[in-house]
C-alpha cells in the first residue's frame, strides 16, 4: 500500500476507464475521488455502482460533468440526469437488480466466472442469459464484473491499509474492494496500525493499493 | 384517515414478533409507523442494516446511517449493519420473513409489475426482483387504482418484477390474497362495498361468503 494525494491518485486513472465506486444514494462515497475526477475532467468513464445518487451528490457529480459514457447500477431512478442523458442516448445504463450486481462484482473479486440465481428469470432481465436448471429450479447465468479501479470510501483505514466501515455506508465499498485491478480508498481517518481490531478488520491491507493521505 | 394511513395500518397487522421485515420506499415505509405495540420485529434496510428506528430527532442524523432511499434513520438496540452481498444473500436466501413493496400493477394470479413503464419512467429495480423472488412472503401496498384506472389487472401489461405470485395485495379499497392462482376478496375497505370494489377492479375476484370490512 502507497500513501497519495487524491490529485496523484487520480492522475492514474486513464480516460474509458472502468471504476467501481462504493456508495448508496452517496452514503460510502468517496466524494474526494469523485471532485478530482471531475476537476481533471476524467472523459469516457463506465460506472459500475448500486446507483447514480442525486444531481450534485456523489456519483451524481460525474454525471452533472459529463464524464460517463455507460453505467451499470441497480437504481437511478432518484437521479433526473442520468434518466435524461439514458433517454438521449448520451449515456448507456445497464440496469441490473441489485443482488445480482453485488452477486456479479463478488464473483469478479472472487475469481469466478459468475453466479447461478433465480432473480430476474422470466422477466426482461433474462434476455440473452444463458438459462440453467439445478435440480428442477431455473436460474440464470450471470457473469463476472471487473474493473480497471474500484474507489472505495471506509471509515478507518490504518496506516498498513486495513479498513474497517461506519453503519451503512459499507454497502458495496468492501465487495468492489476485491474486484478491480486497482483500489483506491479514501478514509474519514487514518489511524495508527493496531487501533483496528484484527477481528474488526474489514477488508484485509493487502487489498488497498493506494490510500489517499490527509492534506 | 387517508388512504395510504389505511393501507399501512392494515399490512402492519400482518406483522408478527420476531419477523425480519423489508420495507419498500412509499407507502411500504408507513407500515413501521403502525407496528402494533405488542409485536417486535426487526425491519431491514436494504442498504446494509437490521434494525432499523424512526426518523431521528433534528439535529441527531447521522449522514453514514440512511435508509434504501438514503433519507437519515436509526439504530435500535441490538442492531447491526453487513455489507450489501449479505443483505441480498439475506433477501434472496429466504431470510427476509416478508416484504413490502409498492406496485404499478398486479393480476389475477398475483404476479406483480412495479420497476417500470416502458418509454416513460425507468427508474430501475434496485432491490425489488430479489425482495419478490426470494422473501418468504410478499405484500403489495398500493392504491386500488391510478387515474380512475384499475392497478389489479387482469394480466400485467407492464414488464414483471418476478414470476413468483405475491402474496397478499393491500389497497384502500380491499385485501386481496390468491389461493391457487385466484384473486380472492378477503376483506374490503372502510365504507366500501363489494360492488364499488368488483368494479374498480379489472381482474375477476373470486368473492367468498363473508367478506368483512378492514380493520
Amino acid at each position: 500500500m502507497r500513501t497519495v494525494s487524491a490529485k496523484d491518485a487520480v492522475a492514474m486513472i486513464p480516460e474509458g476507464a472502468t471504476l467501481m465506486i462504493g456508495g448508496f444514494m452517496g452514503v460510502g462515497t468517496p466524494e474526494q475521488i469523485i471532485d478530482e475526477l471531475v476537476r481533471q475532467q476524467k472523459r469516457n468513464l463506465t460506472i459500475i455502482a448500486n446507483d447514480t445518487a442525486v444531481p450534485g451528490h456523489g456519483i451524481g457529480k460525474l454525471i452533472d460533468a459529463g464524464l460517463v459514457t455507460k453505467t451499470i447500477a441497480s437504481h437511478i431512478g432518484l437521479n433526473p440526469v442520468t434518466q435524461k442523458q439514458m433517454i438521449e442516448k448520451k449515456m448507456e445504463v445497464d440496469l441490473v437488480p441489485q443482488g445480482t450486481l453485488i452477486e456479479r462484482i463478488r464473483a469478479g473479486g472472487c475469481g469466478l466466472g459468475g453466479v447461478l440465481t433465480p432473480t430476474g428469470v422470466g422477466t426482461v432481465v433474462e434476455e440473452g442469459k444463458q438459462k440453467i436448471e439445478v435440480d428442477g429450479k431455473s436460474y440464470l447465468l450471470e457473469t463476472a464484473l471487473h474493473a480497471d479501479f474500484a474507489l472505495i470510501n471506509a471509515f478507518l483505514a490504518d496506516y498498513s491499509g486495513n479498513l474497517s466501515y461506519a453503519l451503512t455506508s459499507r454497502n458495496f465499498n468492501p465487495i468492489i474492494a476485491m474486484a478491480a485491478d486497482t483500489t483506491i480508498v479514501a478514509a474519514e481517518h487514518i489511524v495508527p496500525v493496531g487501533l483496528i481490531a484484527p477481528d474488526h478488520v474489514v477488508t484485509p491491507a493487502p487489498l488497498v493499493d493506494y490510500l489517499i493521505a490527509n492534506e | 384517515m387517508d388512504p395510504q394511513s389505511i393501507i399501512a395500518k392494515r399490512i402492519a397487522r400482518e406483522l408478527r414478533s420476531g419477523m425480519l421485515v423489508n420495507l419498500g420506499i412509499g407507502i411500504p415505509t408507513l407500515v413501521a409507523n403502525y407496528v402494533p405495540s405488542n409485536v417486535k420485529v426487526f425491519f431491514q434496510s436494504e442498504n446494509g442494516l437490521i434494525g432499523t428506528g424512526p426518523i431521528p430527532e433534528e439535529g441527531m442524523a447521522n449522514p453514514l446511517l440512511t435508509d434504501a432511499g438514503g433519507n437519515p434513520v436509526t439504530a435500535l438496540p441490538g442492531a447491526c449493519t453487513f455489507d450489501s452481498a449479505i443483505s441480498f444473500g439475506l433477501i434472496r436466501g429466504g431470510h427476509v420473513d416478508m416484504t413490502v413493496l409498492g406496485g404499478l400493477q398486479v393480476d389475477a394470479k398475483g404476479l406483480l409489475a412495479n420497476w417500470m413503464i416502458p418509454g416513460k419512467m425507468v427508474p430501475g429495480m434496485g432491490g425489488a426482483m430479489d425482495l419478490v423472488t426470494g422473501a418468504k412472503r410478499v405484500v403489495v401496498a398500493m392504491q386500488h387504482t391510478a387515474k380512475g384506472k384499475p392497478k389489479i389487472v387482469d394480466k400485467c401489461t407492464l414488464p414483471l418484477t418476478s414470476i413468483r405470485p405475491v402474496d397478499l395485495v393491500v389497497t384502500e379499497m380491499a385485501v386481496i390474497a390468491f389461493p391457487g392462482g385466484c384473486a380472492t376478496l378477503l376483506e374490503r375497505g372502510p365504507g366500501i362495498s363489494v360492488e364499488q370494489v368488483v368494479a374498480a377492479t379489472e381482474a375477476k375476484l373470486a368473492l367468498p361468503d363473508k367478506i368483512p370490512e378492514m380493520q
